[in-house]
Protein backbone atom coordinates (compact mmCIF):
# COMPACT_ATOMS: atom_id res chain seq x y z
CA UNK A 1 0.00 0.00 0.00
CA UNK A 2 0.97 3.04 -1.05
CA UNK A 3 1.91 5.94 1.59
CA UNK A 4 0.79 8.94 -0.70
CA UNK A 5 -2.11 11.14 0.49
CA UNK A 6 -4.14 10.93 -2.95
CA UNK A 7 -4.07 8.40 -5.38
CA UNK A 8 -5.82 9.13 -9.11
CA UNK A 9 -5.35 6.86 -11.18
CA UNK A 10 -6.56 7.30 -15.15
CA UNK A 11 -9.11 10.06 -14.46
CA UNK A 12 -11.32 11.23 -17.66
CA UNK A 13 -14.30 14.08 -18.02
CA UNK A 14 -15.68 15.05 -20.96
CA UNK A 15 -18.11 17.60 -21.60
CA UNK A 16 -20.26 17.16 -23.96
CA UNK A 17 -17.65 16.62 -27.48
CA UNK A 18 -14.95 17.76 -25.67
CA UNK A 19 -12.32 15.23 -24.05
CA UNK A 20 -11.50 17.48 -21.48
CA UNK A 21 -9.47 14.82 -19.23
CA UNK A 22 -7.66 12.06 -20.36
CA UNK A 23 -6.36 9.32 -18.07
CA UNK A 24 -4.89 11.79 -15.79
CA UNK A 25 -2.50 9.93 -12.96
CA UNK A 26 -0.65 11.08 -10.35
CA UNK A 27 0.25 10.76 -6.64
CA UNK A 28 0.68 13.33 -4.16
CA UNK A 29 2.24 12.69 -0.76
CA UNK A 30 2.19 14.34 2.30
CA UNK A 31 3.92 17.85 2.50
CA UNK A 32 4.08 17.83 -1.45
CA UNK A 33 3.69 21.12 -3.54
CA UNK A 34 2.46 20.21 -7.08
CA UNK A 35 2.22 22.28 -9.05
CA UNK A 36 0.22 21.96 -12.55
CA UNK A 37 1.06 24.58 -15.32
CA UNK A 38 -0.31 24.56 -19.07
CA UNK A 39 -2.28 26.14 -21.45
CA UNK A 40 -5.54 27.53 -21.07
CA UNK A 41 -8.57 25.00 -21.28
CA UNK A 42 -6.53 21.96 -21.01
CA UNK A 43 -8.19 20.24 -17.91
CA UNK A 44 -6.60 21.69 -15.18
CA UNK A 45 -9.06 23.25 -13.04
CA UNK A 46 -11.61 20.28 -13.99
CA UNK A 47 -9.10 17.82 -12.88
CA UNK A 48 -9.29 19.67 -9.22
CA UNK A 49 -12.94 19.70 -9.21
CA UNK A 50 -12.39 16.28 -10.30
CA UNK A 51 -10.49 15.44 -7.11
CA UNK A 52 -13.02 16.75 -4.87
CA UNK A 53 -15.99 15.78 -7.13
CA UNK A 54 -17.69 19.21 -7.76
CA UNK A 55 -17.51 17.85 -10.88
CA UNK A 56 -17.80 14.12 -11.45
CA UNK A 57 -15.29 12.18 -13.28
CA UNK A 58 -16.29 10.34 -16.30
CA UNK A 59 -14.14 7.40 -15.61
CA UNK A 60 -10.54 6.67 -13.20
CA UNK A 61 -10.11 6.06 -9.66
CA UNK A 62 -8.99 8.77 -7.09
CA UNK A 63 -7.91 7.55 -3.22
CA UNK A 64 -7.66 10.04 -0.23
CA UNK A 65 -5.33 8.26 1.82
CA UNK A 66 -6.60 4.48 1.93
CA UNK A 67 -10.24 5.48 1.12
CA UNK A 68 -11.46 5.14 -2.69
CA UNK A 69 -13.19 8.30 -2.72
CA UNK A 70 -14.39 8.20 -6.54
CA UNK A 71 -17.70 6.88 -5.84
CA UNK A 72 -17.72 7.49 -1.79
CA UNK A 73 -21.18 8.23 -0.60
CA UNK A 74 -20.24 10.63 2.07
CA UNK A 75 -19.09 13.16 -0.77
CA UNK A 76 -19.73 16.53 2.03
CA UNK A 77 -17.47 14.26 4.36
CA UNK A 78 -14.55 13.76 1.72
CA UNK A 79 -14.63 17.66 0.46
CA UNK A 80 -14.37 18.57 4.30
CA UNK A 81 -10.83 16.91 4.07
CA UNK A 82 -9.84 18.57 0.40
CA UNK A 83 -9.44 22.51 0.93
CA UNK A 84 -10.19 24.53 -1.84
CA UNK A 85 -9.73 27.96 -2.91
CA UNK A 86 -11.11 29.41 -6.52
CA UNK A 87 -9.81 31.87 -8.94
CA UNK A 88 -12.67 33.83 -8.20
CA UNK A 89 -12.48 33.93 -4.34
CA UNK A 90 -16.30 32.84 -4.09
CA UNK A 91 -16.85 33.97 -0.97
CA UNK A 92 -20.26 34.42 1.03
CA UNK A 93 -21.05 37.91 -0.07
CA UNK A 94 -23.65 38.33 2.83
CA UNK A 95 -21.01 37.43 5.89
CA UNK A 96 -17.87 39.51 6.95
CA UNK A 97 -14.37 37.66 6.70
CA UNK A 98 -15.14 36.18 10.15
CA UNK A 99 -18.67 34.93 9.02
CA UNK A 100 -17.12 33.59 5.65
CA UNK A 101 -14.02 31.46 7.96
CA UNK A 102 -16.38 30.55 10.98
CA UNK A 103 -19.40 29.31 8.75
CA UNK A 104 -17.84 26.00 8.15
CA UNK A 105 -17.12 25.51 11.01
CA UNK A 106 -20.49 26.11 12.99
CA UNK A 107 -22.35 24.30 10.01
CA UNK A 108 -20.61 21.72 8.84
CA UNK A 109 -18.02 20.87 11.62
CA UNK A 110 -20.78 21.81 14.36
CA UNK A 111 -18.28 23.81 16.58
CA UNK A 112 -19.58 25.40 19.25
CA UNK A 113 -20.57 29.48 18.25
CA UNK A 114 -17.64 30.92 20.90
CA UNK A 115 -15.21 28.61 20.12
CA UNK A 116 -15.66 28.93 16.30
CA UNK A 117 -15.35 32.77 16.46
CA UNK A 118 -11.99 32.19 18.09
CA UNK A 119 -10.62 29.62 16.17
CA UNK A 120 -12.38 31.49 13.11
CA UNK A 121 -10.15 34.11 14.61
CA UNK A 122 -6.90 32.48 14.58
CA UNK A 123 -7.22 31.50 10.87
CA UNK A 124 -7.75 35.16 9.94
CA UNK A 125 -4.54 35.86 11.58
CA UNK A 126 -2.72 32.66 10.12
CA UNK A 127 -3.00 34.40 6.82
CA UNK A 128 -2.59 38.34 8.17
CA UNK A 129 -6.52 38.77 7.89
CA UNK A 130 -7.27 39.56 11.57
CA UNK A 131 -7.53 43.12 11.26
CA UNK A 132 -10.15 43.04 8.29
CA UNK A 133 -12.52 40.31 10.12
CA UNK A 134 -16.13 42.10 10.39
CA UNK A 135 -15.25 43.24 6.75
CA UNK A 136 -17.66 42.17 4.01
CA UNK A 137 -16.34 40.63 0.93
CA UNK A 138 -17.08 43.99 -1.19
CA UNK A 139 -15.12 45.78 1.21
CA UNK A 140 -11.26 43.70 0.81
CA UNK A 141 -9.42 43.89 -2.14
CA UNK A 142 -8.65 40.82 -4.15
CA UNK A 143 -5.36 39.83 -2.56
CA UNK A 144 -7.61 40.14 1.13
CA UNK A 145 -10.45 38.31 -0.45
CA UNK A 146 -8.33 36.02 -1.67
CA UNK A 147 -6.79 34.85 1.46
CA UNK A 148 -9.78 35.08 3.58
CA UNK A 149 -10.48 32.12 1.05
CA UNK A 150 -7.79 30.51 2.03
CA UNK A 151 -8.18 31.31 5.83
CA UNK A 152 -12.08 29.82 5.24
CA UNK A 153 -9.99 26.34 3.61
CA UNK A 154 -7.80 25.81 6.48
CA UNK A 155 -10.29 26.74 8.84
CA UNK A 156 -11.38 22.92 8.19
CA UNK A 157 -8.37 21.20 8.81
CA UNK A 158 -7.94 19.92 5.42
CA UNK A 159 -5.34 16.89 5.15
CA UNK A 160 -4.68 18.95 1.19
CA UNK A 161 -5.38 22.01 -0.42
CA UNK A 162 -6.22 22.43 -3.76
CA UNK A 163 -5.76 26.14 -5.50
CA UNK A 164 -6.75 26.71 -8.51
CA UNK A 165 -5.05 29.39 -10.18
CA UNK A 166 -5.41 31.36 -6.98
CA UNK A 167 -3.89 34.83 -8.25
CA UNK A 168 -5.10 35.40 -11.83
CA UNK A 169 -8.20 36.95 -11.12
CA UNK A 170 -5.63 39.67 -8.77
CA UNK A 171 -4.01 42.59 -10.41
CA UNK A 172 -0.22 41.95 -10.42
CA UNK A 173 0.45 44.05 -7.37
CA UNK A 174 -1.80 41.92 -5.28
CA UNK A 175 -0.78 38.52 -6.13
CA UNK A 176 1.97 39.28 -3.97
CA UNK A 177 0.54 38.73 -0.68
CA UNK A 178 -1.69 35.38 -1.80
CA UNK A 179 1.40 33.66 -2.91
CA UNK A 180 3.28 34.57 0.30
CA UNK A 181 0.39 33.49 2.20
CA UNK A 182 1.05 30.06 0.08
CA UNK A 183 4.73 29.75 0.35
CA UNK A 184 4.27 30.07 4.64
CA UNK A 185 1.40 26.81 4.09
CA UNK A 186 4.03 25.20 2.02
CA UNK A 187 6.89 25.83 3.85
CA UNK A 188 4.87 24.90 7.00
CA UNK A 189 4.65 21.06 5.36
CA UNK A 190 0.83 21.54 3.95
CA UNK A 191 0.39 18.82 1.32
CA UNK A 192 -0.96 21.58 -1.95
CA UNK A 193 -2.24 21.05 -5.53
CA UNK A 194 -1.86 24.12 -7.13
CA UNK A 195 -2.85 25.35 -10.56
CA UNK A 196 -0.90 28.28 -11.37
CA UNK A 197 1.42 30.38 -13.78
CA UNK A 198 3.15 32.34 -11.47
CA UNK A 199 6.07 30.84 -12.30
CA UNK A 200 8.96 32.30 -9.62
CA UNK A 201 6.49 31.15 -7.32
CA UNK A 202 6.45 27.67 -8.62
CA UNK A 203 10.10 27.43 -8.73
CA UNK A 204 10.42 28.23 -5.17
CA UNK A 205 7.74 26.28 -3.74
CA UNK A 206 7.08 23.20 -5.84
CA UNK A 207 7.88 19.87 -5.10
CA UNK A 208 6.78 19.16 -8.85
CA UNK A 209 5.84 20.57 -11.72
CA UNK A 210 3.42 18.58 -13.58
CA UNK A 211 2.71 20.27 -17.66
CA UNK A 212 -0.29 19.51 -18.53
CA UNK A 213 -2.24 19.82 -22.24
CA UNK A 214 -5.24 18.22 -24.12
CA UNK A 215 -6.33 16.56 -21.10
CA UNK A 216 -3.00 14.60 -20.22
CA UNK A 217 0.01 15.16 -18.05
CA UNK A 218 2.85 15.56 -21.10
CA UNK A 219 5.65 16.43 -19.36
CA UNK A 220 6.71 16.21 -15.43
CA UNK A 221 9.59 17.03 -12.94
CA UNK A 222 11.13 19.44 -10.14
CA UNK A 223 11.58 23.07 -10.77
CA UNK A 224 15.44 22.52 -11.07
CA UNK A 225 14.71 20.18 -13.92
CA UNK A 226 12.77 22.20 -16.08
CA UNK A 227 15.15 25.27 -15.32
CA UNK A 228 18.09 23.35 -16.34
CA UNK A 229 18.56 23.36 -20.38
CA UNK A 230 20.39 19.99 -20.26
CA UNK A 231 17.84 17.69 -18.12
CA UNK A 232 15.32 15.51 -18.94
CA UNK A 233 11.87 14.63 -17.71
CA UNK A 234 11.25 11.59 -15.44
CA UNK A 235 8.47 9.44 -15.43
CA UNK A 236 7.84 8.55 -11.71
CA UNK A 237 4.66 7.10 -13.00
CA UNK A 238 6.09 3.89 -15.11
CA UNK A 239 2.85 1.79 -14.34
CA UNK A 240 -0.09 4.43 -15.74
CA UNK A 241 -1.44 4.09 -18.62
CA UNK A 242 0.55 4.90 -22.39
CA UNK A 243 -1.24 8.09 -22.76
CA UNK A 244 -0.04 9.17 -19.30
CA UNK A 245 3.44 8.24 -20.12
CA UNK A 246 5.16 11.96 -19.50
CA UNK A 247 7.35 12.55 -22.29
CA UNK A 248 11.70 12.30 -21.23
CA UNK A 249 12.15 15.80 -22.13
CA UNK A 250 10.99 19.08 -21.24
CA UNK A 251 10.84 20.77 -24.47
CA UNK A 252 6.64 21.43 -24.78
CA UNK A 253 7.03 22.78 -21.14
CA UNK A 254 9.98 25.09 -22.23
CA UNK A 255 7.84 25.98 -24.88
CA UNK A 256 4.56 26.77 -23.35
CA UNK A 257 6.95 28.95 -20.44
CA UNK A 258 8.45 30.97 -23.47
CA UNK A 259 5.05 31.98 -24.78
CA UNK A 260 4.32 33.12 -21.25
CA UNK A 261 7.30 35.37 -21.06
CA UNK A 262 6.66 36.48 -24.29
CA UNK B 1 -66.88 71.04 9.07
CA UNK B 2 -67.56 70.97 12.32
CA UNK B 3 -70.71 68.34 11.67
CA UNK B 4 -68.57 66.26 9.44
CA UNK B 5 -65.67 66.23 12.28
CA UNK B 6 -68.53 65.96 14.85
CA UNK B 7 -69.58 62.40 12.58
CA UNK B 8 -65.85 60.91 12.24
CA UNK B 9 -64.85 61.26 15.86
CA UNK B 10 -68.15 60.24 17.45
CA UNK B 11 -70.12 57.81 14.73
CA UNK B 12 -67.42 56.15 12.18
CA UNK B 13 -64.24 56.19 13.95
CA UNK B 14 -65.83 53.59 15.98
CA UNK B 15 -66.89 50.96 13.00
CA UNK B 16 -63.67 52.10 10.98
CA UNK B 17 -61.70 51.35 14.06
CA UNK B 18 -63.19 47.42 14.30
CA UNK B 19 -62.90 47.25 10.78
CA UNK B 20 -59.16 48.32 10.47
CA UNK B 21 -57.96 45.94 13.26
CA UNK B 22 -60.08 43.75 11.07
CA UNK B 23 -58.09 44.18 8.31
CA UNK B 24 -54.79 44.12 10.11
CA UNK B 25 -56.10 40.33 11.48
CA UNK B 26 -56.21 39.59 7.76
CA UNK B 27 -52.69 40.93 6.91
CA UNK B 28 -50.89 39.58 9.81
CA UNK B 29 -52.43 35.84 9.22
CA UNK B 30 -51.67 36.16 5.79
CA UNK B 31 -48.23 37.75 5.33
CA UNK B 32 -46.28 34.81 6.92
CA UNK B 33 -47.51 32.54 5.25
CA UNK B 34 -47.57 34.13 1.69
CA UNK B 35 -44.01 34.41 2.52
CA UNK B 36 -42.99 30.99 3.89
CA UNK B 37 -45.08 29.19 0.85
CA UNK B 38 -43.12 32.08 -1.66
CA UNK B 39 -40.10 30.86 -0.47
CA UNK B 40 -40.92 26.93 -0.60
CA UNK B 41 -42.53 27.55 -4.12
CA UNK B 42 -39.07 29.20 -5.84
CA UNK B 43 -37.09 26.58 -3.95
CA UNK B 44 -38.48 23.79 -5.40
CA UNK B 45 -39.16 25.89 -8.68
CA UNK B 46 -35.07 25.94 -8.76
CA UNK B 47 -33.91 23.36 -7.13
CA UNK B 48 -37.06 20.64 -7.01
CA UNK B 49 -36.96 17.43 -9.30
CA UNK B 50 -38.74 17.78 -12.50
CA UNK B 51 -42.34 16.45 -10.55
CA UNK B 52 -41.47 19.31 -7.73
CA UNK B 53 -40.40 22.03 -10.11
CA UNK B 54 -43.32 21.29 -12.72
CA UNK B 55 -46.01 21.42 -9.60
CA UNK B 56 -44.65 24.82 -8.42
CA UNK B 57 -44.92 25.90 -12.52
CA UNK B 58 -48.76 24.85 -12.78
CA UNK B 59 -49.65 26.62 -8.92
CA UNK B 60 -47.83 29.89 -10.03
CA UNK B 61 -49.05 30.01 -13.59
CA UNK B 62 -52.34 28.78 -12.11
CA UNK B 63 -53.43 31.65 -9.39
CA UNK B 64 -51.62 34.31 -11.34
CA UNK B 65 -53.72 33.81 -14.25
CA UNK B 66 -56.92 33.67 -12.07
CA UNK B 67 -58.36 36.95 -10.59
CA UNK B 68 -58.19 37.25 -7.00
CA UNK B 69 -61.69 37.25 -7.10
CA UNK B 70 -62.42 34.35 -8.67
CA UNK B 71 -60.37 32.73 -6.54
CA UNK B 72 -62.07 33.92 -3.66
CA UNK B 73 -65.03 33.20 -5.06
CA UNK B 74 -63.91 29.51 -5.54
CA UNK B 75 -62.77 29.15 -2.20
CA UNK B 76 -65.69 30.43 -0.73
CA UNK B 77 -68.57 29.26 -2.90
CA UNK B 78 -67.43 25.91 -4.86
CA UNK B 79 -65.09 24.05 -2.06
CA UNK B 80 -68.10 23.56 0.22
CA UNK B 81 -69.74 21.26 -2.68
CA UNK B 82 -66.59 19.21 -1.91
CA UNK B 83 -67.34 18.87 2.15
CA UNK B 84 -65.19 22.09 3.02
CA UNK B 85 -66.88 24.87 4.25
CA UNK B 86 -64.80 27.67 5.51
CA UNK B 87 -65.85 30.94 6.90
CA UNK B 88 -65.36 34.46 5.19
CA UNK B 89 -62.20 35.06 7.40
CA UNK B 90 -60.57 31.66 6.42
CA UNK B 91 -61.61 31.91 2.91
CA UNK B 92 -60.08 35.37 2.74
CA UNK B 93 -56.79 34.67 4.20
CA UNK B 94 -56.36 31.30 1.99
CA UNK B 95 -57.14 33.19 -1.34
CA UNK B 96 -54.50 36.16 -0.01
CA UNK B 97 -51.79 33.42 1.24
CA UNK B 98 -52.07 31.63 -2.13
CA UNK B 99 -52.13 34.79 -4.42
CA UNK B 100 -49.31 36.44 -1.80
CA UNK B 101 -47.61 33.06 -2.56
CA UNK B 102 -47.69 33.01 -6.05
CA UNK B 103 -46.17 36.54 -6.43
CA UNK B 104 -43.83 36.34 -3.66
CA UNK B 105 -42.36 33.22 -5.12
CA UNK B 106 -41.53 35.23 -8.76
CA UNK B 107 -39.47 37.56 -6.62
CA UNK B 108 -37.65 35.38 -5.03
CA UNK B 109 -37.29 32.74 -7.44
CA UNK B 110 -35.14 35.85 -9.52
CA UNK B 111 -33.31 36.64 -6.42
CA UNK B 112 -32.03 32.94 -5.89
CA UNK B 113 -31.30 32.64 -9.82
CA UNK B 114 -29.46 36.06 -9.54
CA UNK B 115 -26.87 34.55 -6.24
CA UNK B 116 -23.57 33.78 -8.65
CA UNK B 117 -23.49 29.97 -8.67
CA UNK B 118 -20.09 30.48 -7.48
CA UNK B 119 -21.54 30.75 -3.91
CA UNK B 120 -22.86 27.17 -4.04
CA UNK B 121 -19.74 25.69 -5.24
CA UNK B 122 -17.89 27.37 -2.76
CA UNK B 123 -20.68 25.89 0.29
CA UNK B 124 -20.43 22.59 -1.43
CA UNK B 125 -16.57 22.78 -0.98
CA UNK B 126 -16.69 23.03 2.35
CA UNK B 127 -18.54 20.19 3.03
CA UNK B 128 -21.84 21.32 3.18
CA UNK B 129 -24.69 19.30 1.66
CA UNK B 130 -26.88 20.85 -0.93
CA UNK B 131 -29.65 21.74 1.44
CA UNK B 132 -27.52 23.11 4.11
CA UNK B 133 -25.69 25.44 1.39
CA UNK B 134 -29.11 26.51 -0.09
CA UNK B 135 -30.39 27.30 3.22
CA UNK B 136 -27.32 29.13 4.75
CA UNK B 137 -25.40 30.40 1.69
CA UNK B 138 -28.34 30.95 -0.98
CA UNK B 139 -31.62 32.07 0.43
CA UNK B 140 -29.89 34.69 3.09
CA UNK B 141 -28.70 36.55 0.04
CA UNK B 142 -31.55 35.45 -2.13
CA UNK B 143 -33.52 37.01 0.86
CA UNK B 144 -32.09 40.62 0.50
CA UNK B 145 -32.63 40.90 -3.32
CA UNK B 146 -36.69 39.56 -3.02
CA UNK B 147 -37.18 42.00 -0.54
CA UNK B 148 -38.15 45.22 -2.44
CA UNK B 149 -40.55 43.01 -4.36
CA UNK B 150 -41.86 40.65 -1.25
CA UNK B 151 -42.51 44.55 0.60
CA UNK B 152 -44.32 45.47 -2.66
CA UNK B 153 -46.49 42.63 -2.52
CA UNK B 154 -47.16 43.32 1.26
CA UNK B 155 -48.38 46.51 0.27
CA UNK B 156 -50.80 45.12 -2.58
CA UNK B 157 -52.16 42.75 -0.17
CA UNK B 158 -52.78 45.57 2.46
CA UNK B 159 -55.19 47.26 -0.68
CA UNK B 160 -56.62 44.13 -1.58
CA UNK B 161 -57.98 42.78 1.80
CA UNK B 162 -60.49 44.83 1.04
CA UNK B 163 -61.78 42.23 -1.37
CA UNK B 164 -62.76 40.01 2.07
CA UNK B 165 -65.99 42.57 2.12
CA UNK B 166 -67.38 40.81 -1.16
CA UNK B 167 -67.13 37.15 1.00
CA UNK B 168 -69.30 39.43 3.54
CA UNK B 169 -65.95 39.58 5.97
CA UNK B 170 -66.08 43.24 8.00
CA UNK B 171 -63.08 44.80 7.52
CA UNK B 172 -62.08 48.70 6.81
CA UNK B 173 -63.38 48.65 3.29
CA UNK B 174 -66.93 47.13 4.69
CA UNK B 175 -67.15 48.65 8.00
CA UNK B 176 -66.94 51.99 5.51
CA UNK B 177 -69.53 50.91 3.42
CA UNK B 178 -71.81 50.04 5.92
CA UNK B 179 -71.48 53.34 7.34
CA UNK B 180 -72.05 55.18 4.63
CA UNK B 181 -74.84 53.66 3.54
CA UNK B 182 -76.00 54.40 6.64
CA UNK B 183 -75.60 58.22 6.82
CA UNK B 184 -75.68 58.88 3.02
CA UNK B 185 -72.02 59.89 3.45
CA UNK B 186 -70.12 58.61 0.69
CA UNK B 187 -68.03 60.92 -0.15
CA UNK B 188 -66.98 61.76 3.26
CA UNK B 189 -66.96 58.24 4.45
CA UNK B 190 -64.84 56.78 1.91
CA UNK B 191 -62.36 59.58 1.78
CA UNK B 192 -61.37 58.72 5.42
CA UNK B 193 -61.13 55.32 4.57
CA UNK B 194 -59.07 56.15 1.73
CA UNK B 195 -56.68 57.97 4.32
CA UNK B 196 -56.67 54.66 6.76
CA UNK B 197 -55.21 52.69 3.79
CA UNK B 198 -53.04 55.40 2.60
CA UNK B 199 -51.83 55.87 6.49
CA UNK B 200 -50.90 51.41 6.39
CA UNK B 201 -49.35 51.78 2.86
CA UNK B 202 -47.41 54.54 4.06
CA UNK B 203 -46.80 53.27 7.54
CA UNK B 204 -45.78 49.36 5.73
CA UNK B 205 -43.86 51.18 2.87
CA UNK B 206 -41.33 53.03 5.79
CA UNK B 207 -41.17 49.90 7.59
CA UNK B 208 -40.06 47.90 4.69
CA UNK B 209 -37.32 51.02 4.22
CA UNK B 210 -36.06 50.78 7.42
CA UNK B 211 -35.45 47.10 7.10
CA UNK B 212 -34.17 47.09 3.74
CA UNK B 213 -31.30 49.66 5.47
CA UNK B 214 -31.03 47.26 8.28
CA UNK B 215 -30.07 44.20 6.06
CA UNK B 216 -28.33 46.03 3.91
CA UNK B 217 -24.36 45.19 3.46
CA UNK B 218 -21.83 47.26 2.16
CA UNK B 219 -21.37 46.01 -1.38
CA UNK B 220 -23.65 43.64 -1.57
CA UNK B 221 -25.16 44.44 -4.90
CA UNK B 222 -22.18 44.29 -6.95
CA UNK B 223 -21.10 41.62 -8.93
CA UNK B 224 -17.55 40.40 -8.75
CA UNK B 225 -17.18 37.63 -10.75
Amino acid sequence: MSDAILRVRGLSKRFDSEEVLRGVSFEVHKGDAKVFIGPSGTGKSTLLRCLNRLVEPDSGQVWLGSEEITHASDIDGVRRRMGMVFQNFYLFDHLTALGNVEIGLTKVLKMPKRQAKDFAMSELARVGMDRFADKYPAELSGGQAQRVSIARSLAMNPEIMLFDEPTSALDPELTGEVLEVMRNLASGGMTMLVVSHEMEFVYSVASEVLFMEGGVIVERGTPGQIRDENASAESRDPGAPSAQNPSKSFARTRAFLRRLDG
Amino acid sequence: MDDSLRYILEDLSGPLLQGTIASLKLIACSVPFGLILGFAIAVGWVYGNRAISGLCKVYVLLVKGTPLLILLFVIYFCLPSLGLTLSPFAASVTGFIMCNAAYNSEYIRGAILSVRSGQLIAARSLGMGRFQAIISIVLPQAARRALPGCSNEIIYLIKYSSLAYILSFIELTGAGKMAATRSFRFTLVFSVVGLVYLTMVTLASLFFMWLEKKFAIPGFERSRD
